[in-house]
């Protein structure tokens, strides 16, 4: 079984700032890290293969700093890592992004699974794992809280708004997943030192047979016009009268704001 | 000449850190409270490899080497004193047996205390001989192929927590240093028990107990080393104890700072944050300058060992240096906290406790000054 997993390096905290000229994200001085549930999808892949047997590719794509994120995936136990990096596909909105990796996935053929992470805590969109199984063809399960495999099919237990579903899809397929699924483990002594010798590859435009209109940029139909924080205000209003008086009067400012009582 | 850490260690660095922020600081107020250790974070620490760190593959271990031990030892201090110098502890035990064990008692012991499956604790300490260590008292006698140890080992680090202990007693009582030696002793073992628990003032998280030995017999393949080593074999361990017991005041200083210097940036006083005031600014530089300076002090001295230099004097310093950088910045956190440090809602005030052993602890801060001061003393004579 060869599974894929994608993975982006976020920053550590969730505290970020925009920079209010360029609408980027301030990442200088930053610390970063795997995207917290893309831990999760790799740890799936690993219990998977743990006891299935078979190969965990890494997959991710970014500035050359995204090699430390990989190099921690390795030493998690990924049998491989590849970094799509060139200067092309900087300012990738998610469909120029899931175009990009759905390439890199096509290089690594045949692949069996392809594991993400439900959504990236920087940007929040959620849309790259399912574009990617678009682009790709194949079917696809969002917000997975538990996965077994038999043969060439899965079985998932999904979450929606009334409950779960439990679906079966053939393989290949495309699963994103919450942290209901699993707890990562951490890295062991051996294993960041084995990491080390297990390879990165870098794969640009040119090694992933893009096509330049779709990719970076000049790829990405999305535009951000402007990012700002939300301004925080409190308003304090103090309901005076007897008791019967204030709490009808609290009752229907609630209701006047949507709230159900 | 180059300060960097290589991308191994910085990537352990992390992992420590990760595993003690998520695993090990959220509980170490109630182990605290409790007065007792945490197996849960033990086992946790042991699939994560830790204990395996300084010890080759062939035993289990990583082979990552001793500075990459003391900085696990900085790190799980930044969140729990206590669980760090279990580790230390363990350690203590179980660097004697892979420096002298035989083939045999290395293939007896080594792979569950460098897996972390069992706990190790070192014994030197007895009620009436602690910096003085050649005065213990304890003692073993031969009785064919066997020995019959008695005695009573006080402050013993992992005291009934751990399953396999190295104990020294004097097998030659008409000689000082010289007489001890060193024997291997499990737990179980007829004639020996656990005795008083200590209730200490820090680092509750850890176990600390009696050991009584009441004509308890043991195979001569126990001995460790030779007959007479036990003294050297316990300076030899000693030396990378105190090594991470730097480590520790370190961990523990970097986490007070860090929580004083938040404090002191969000907490209002005279019309705008306690950072403004130059009197705070001055401890928070006092504290950052002792930190940075033991923290090369420890490495420099775990990094000698690696080298497979000699380090006691590099140890002997860095454990002196940083358990009292590490009792200054308990000291100044609280009274950046002010009355807040004082109370037990607040987690300085722990740290202090914590940091206090670390000056008494694998040889006090006086009798190592007197190590270090007649070393330097011998080479200008």
């Amino acid at each position: 079984m060869h599974i894929v997993v994608c993975i982006k390096q976020v920053p550590k905290t969730l505290d970020v700032r925009i920079d209010p000229v360029t609408n980027n994200l301030i990442r200088e001085g930053m610390e970063s890290t795997i995207n917290m549930f893309d831990e999760n999808a790799l740890e799936e892949a690993l219990l998977l293969r743990d006891k299935f047997g078979g190969k965990i590719s890494v997959i991710s794509m970014g500035p050359p700093q995204a090699k430390e994120a990989l190099r921690k995936a390795l030493a998690m136990g990924a049998d491989e890592a590849y970094l799509f990096c060139d200067r092309a596909l900087g300012g990738a909105d998610v469909l120029a992004t899931a175009y990009t990796l759905a390439q890199g996935v096509k290089q690594l053929m045949p692949v069996d699974l392809i594991l993400c992470g439900r959504h990236a805590v920087d940007a929040d969109t959620g849309q790259v794992g399912p574009e990617l199984a678009e682009l790709l063809g194949w079917p696809q399960a969002t917000l997975v809280h538990r996965l077994e495999h038999d043969d060439d099919r899965i079985t998932v237990w999904r979450e929606c708004e009334e409950g779960m579903a439990v679906w079966e899809l053939p393989l290949p397929a495309v699963v994103t997943v919450g942290k209901e699924i699993n707890k990562p483990r951490y890295p062991t002594p051996i294993g960041i030192i084995r990491s080390g010798k297990k390879p990165i590859t870098v794969w640009g435009a040119k090694e992933l047979d893009v096509d330049e209109d779709k990719i970076g940029l000049v790829g990405s139909p999305t535009r951000v016009t402007r990012l700002f924080s939300p301004e925080r205000t409190s308003h304090v209003e103090m309901l005076t009268g007897g008791a019967e008086q204030v709490a009808s009067l609290l009752v229907a400012k609630l209701r006047e704001h949507k709230i159900q009582v | 000449m180059d300060f960097k850490l290589s991308e191994d260690l910085e990537l352990w660095r992390k992992t420590a850190r990760e595993f003690t922020d998520n695993e090990v600081a959220p509980y170490d107020e109630e182990m605290d409270r409790a007065n007792d250790l945490s197996w849960d974070i033990i086992h946790k620490m042991s699939d994560a490899g830790m204990f395996g760190i300084p010890y080759p593959e062939e035993y289990g271990g990583s082979n990552m080497g001793s500075l990459a031990g003391a900085i696990t030892i900085e790190e799980l201090a930044r969140g729990s004193a206590s669980i760090a110098l279990t580790l230390d502890a363990h350690w203590l035990a179980t660097d004697p047996i892979y420096l002298f064990g035989t083939d045999e008692q290395k293939k007896k012991y080594l792979p569950d205390l460098v897996s972390g499956k069992k706990l190790a604790a070192f014994a030197l300490t007895e009620p009436g001989a602690g910096s003085d260590a050649a005065g213990i008292v304890s003692t073993a006698v031969r009785d064919g192929d066997h020995w019959v140890l008695n005695g009573t080992k006080a402050w013993i680090t992992n005291g009934g927590a751990a399953e396999v202990y190295v104990i020294a007693v004097k097998t030659d009582k008409t000689k000082g240093a010289r007489g001890i030696s060193t024997f291997i002793v499990e737990k179980g073992t007829p004639g020996f028990s656990i005795g008083k628990k200590e209730d200490k003032m820090g680092c509750r998280g850890s176990v600390t107990t009696e050991l009584i030995l009441d004509n308890c017999r043991i195979p001569e393949s126990n001995l460790l080393g030779k007959e007479g080593e036990g003294f050297k074999i316990a300076m030899i361990a000693l030396d990378f104890g105190r090594a991470c017991v730097g480590a520790m005041g370190v961990g523990t200083a970097q986490s007070v700072m860090e929580k004083a210097a938040r404090y002191a940036n969000q907490r209002q006083a005279f019309g705008g944050p306690l950072a403004k005031l130059q009197a705070i600014q001055f401890k928070i530089a006092d504290m950052a300058m002792g930190i940075e300076a033991a923290r090369l002090m420890v490495y420099h001295a775990a990094w000698k060992r690696d080298q497979g230099q000699r380090y006691s004097q590099e140890a002997a310093m860095a454990k002196v240096f940083g358990a009292e950088v590490a009792m200054e910045a308990c000291r100044e956190a609280i009274q950046i906290f002010g009355g807040n440090g004082y109370s037990r809602d607040y987690p300085v005030e722990r740290c202090l406790r914590d940091a206090k052993l670390l000056e008494i602890g694998e040889g006090a801060s006086e009798v190592l000054r007197m190590v270090i001061g007649s070393t330097t003393l011998r080479q200008f004579a």
